[in-house]
């Protein structure tokens, strides 16, 4: 018997509506389905209409936890366009505010993923931990989110000298419960029960669907714009790509952790560079942008944003196009959800860390009887949970 | 003040609708639910399901495709509702009210209770907002 189901476009967890529909045959998913546009705010649109430097307070609002990563690659877009070569304590300085973001955003779904599957105890692990890194923020930018450092040229703001010591103290705090959680979470029996071998996206499917960041990277395929194609300061810090070679959503977790690690390594050696380049210039002036196009990359938390402009030599983009990872990584559903069984569909899907917005409410329509039953999204979640709570269940039986 | 609104002052089941955000007001509302700020405290709870809920905390620019959705959302809540409108998207439009695909801030679609600006607001801001709506209850 075949069953569709439509998760979303509103949950009060997640971020975007996203309306995905599954097929069901049984418990088992046979095909997915995704619809967008619940969130369509027509951004490109309205770049057009806004001045070069207006537009990276804009781009920064296409996503509230990539709020640095979208404007970096904006901007790398219109200094490939006329031919800036930003000052090396901005480079720093953009690669600090980065690396700072993929950290608070990794611990931000490491929680997500743990309350999926009823781990309730890493959620608010994850979201406390969170915060000394929004307060370092607070402190060098002004704002918790939306940090509006980055500008054409180069940083808005300086990081001061005196912010110097208060970032290096964030850091050696972090690094404790990052390890802690790091621990917990990979030498926990229930999570390798529940998260190994479930979602698995193959190597070859990675490639084949073009997945980036951290999803192609939990299978194997080690691509990192940061490696790749080295901006800001990451050419000139030491540092590793982080991969994983089972796909399953278990490597996407330990990805992600250890990639936090990295990002730590990322920031004191910046910071270092920072006290190297004392004084030194960190905005270029960029008096306009002469026509012609141009491209840039930045790889967000969630794997390779990629913006283009157009110029035609006035003072605002003929042409914005943004291309944003999670719309890159949807398509690697196909591959990974289907045989899967529904109550590991919630914990695969957010395994991608989407910015997807799933279940308000779940309907089943039973295409024989043509009666509709009615779920709502805690449904899901619950089932989910459920089985976490089963596999937990029967590993303690087993170890009496 | 009613023994039904005593009750609800007393512990508020709150509903998170996010349209045409992005997405930071949201988190800034669930930063509200963790333990640094624990609005639960003041007896507030996020439940799944608006059906359950006496108030809606509205995040983001309406878009036209989700102007309907929020629209049967309200009506689906059970009265009295309140709804909070947080941040500068769902108060006014912010930098998205001159899209062609806007369909206005959150008080032209549902009635909005309360209006707690900022791009995003502190999690400070939305626990201040909600005990000032909490204490307009008589
Ligand atoms: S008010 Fe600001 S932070 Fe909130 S959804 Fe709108 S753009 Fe995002």
């Amino acid at each position: 018997m075949k069953t569709v189901i439509p998760i979303g476009p509103f949950h009060p967890l997640q971020e975007e509506p996203e309306l995905f529909s599954l097929t069901l045959d049984g418990e088992t998913v046979t095909d997915v389905d995704v619809r967008l546009g619940y969130n369509h705010r027509g951004i490109e649109k309205i770049a057009e209409t806004k001045t070069w430097d207006q537009d990276t307070f804009l781009i920064e609002r296409i996503c509230g936890i990539c709020s640095t990563s979208h404007p970096i690659a904006y901007c790398n877009a219109v200094e490939d366009c006329a031919g800036i070569e930003i000052p090396e304590r901005a480079k720093y300085i953009r690669s600090i505010v980065g690396e700072l973001e993929r950290l608070h955003s990794h611990l931000l779904w490491l929680g997500l993923a743990g309350h999926f599957i009823g781990y309730n105890t890493l959620f608010m692990w994850g979201w406390k931990w969170r915060e000394p890194i929004l307060d370092l923020f607070e402190q060098i930018t002004g704002n918790r989110n939306h940090y509006a450092m980055i500008k054409i040229g180069g940083a808005r703001r300086d990081i001061k000298n005196e912010d110097i010591p208060s970032i290096r103290k964030c850091l050696s705090g972090l690094v404790p419960p990052l390890e802690m959680i790091t621990k917990a979470a990979l030498d926990d029996p229930v999570l390798h029960a529940r998260l190994k071998g479930v979602g698995i996206l193959k190597k070859e499917d990675a490639i084949k669907y073009c997945a980036v960041g951290p999803t192609a990277r939990a299978s194997g395929v080690a691509i990192d714009v940061r490696k790749d194609e080295p901006h800001a300061a990451y050419g000139m810090v030491k540092w590793n790509v982080i991969t994983q070679e089972a796909g399953d959503v278990f490597a996407k977790a330990v990805v992600r952790l250890l990639e936090c690690f990295e990002s730590v390594k990322i920031v004191q050696q910046c910071v270092d560079g920072l006290e190297k380049t004392k004084g030194a210039e960190f905005c270029k002036e960029v008096e306009n942008i002469p026509p012609g196009e141009g491209i840039g990359h930045y790889e967000a938390p969630r794997g390779e944003t990629f913006h283009y402009v157009r110029s035609d030599g006035a003072n605002r983009p003929v042409r914005h196009k943004i291309r944003a990872p999670t719309y890159v990584n949807l398509p690697s559903f196909k591959a990974s959800c289907i045989g899967q069984t529904i109550s590991d569909v919630a914990i695969t899907l957010a395994s991608i860390d989407p910015c997807y917005c799933c279940t308000e409410r779940v309907a089943v329509i039973d295409p024989k009887t043509r009666a509709k039953k009615h779920i709502t999204g805690e449904e899901l979640v619950r089932l989910s949970q459920e089985k976490t709570r089963k596999i937990r269940d029967g590993l303690l039986k087993g170890s009496i | 003040m009613n023994l039904k609104t005593w009750g609800l002052k007393k512990s508020i089941w709150v509903f998170h609708v996010s349209s045409g955000a992005c997405n930071n007001c949201d988190i800034e509302v669930l930063d509200c639910l963790t333990p640094r700020f624990d609005i639960e405290r003041f007896g507030m709870v996020l439940v799944g399901s608006v059906r359950h809920a006496d108030v809606l905390l509205c995040c983001g620019s309406i878009t036209k495709q989700a102007a309907p959705r929020i629209k049967r959302l309200y009506e689906q809540a059970a009265k009295p509702c309140f709804v909070v409108a947080i941040g500068g998207c769902a108060c006014s439009g912010c930098i998205f009210k001159d899209s062609y695909n806007f369909a206005g801030p959150y008080d032209k679609i549902i009635p909005v209770h309360a209006y707690i600006p900022g791009c995003p607001p502190k999690p400070e801001a939305i626990l201040a907002g909600a005990v000032k709506l909490l204490s307009t209850l008589k």
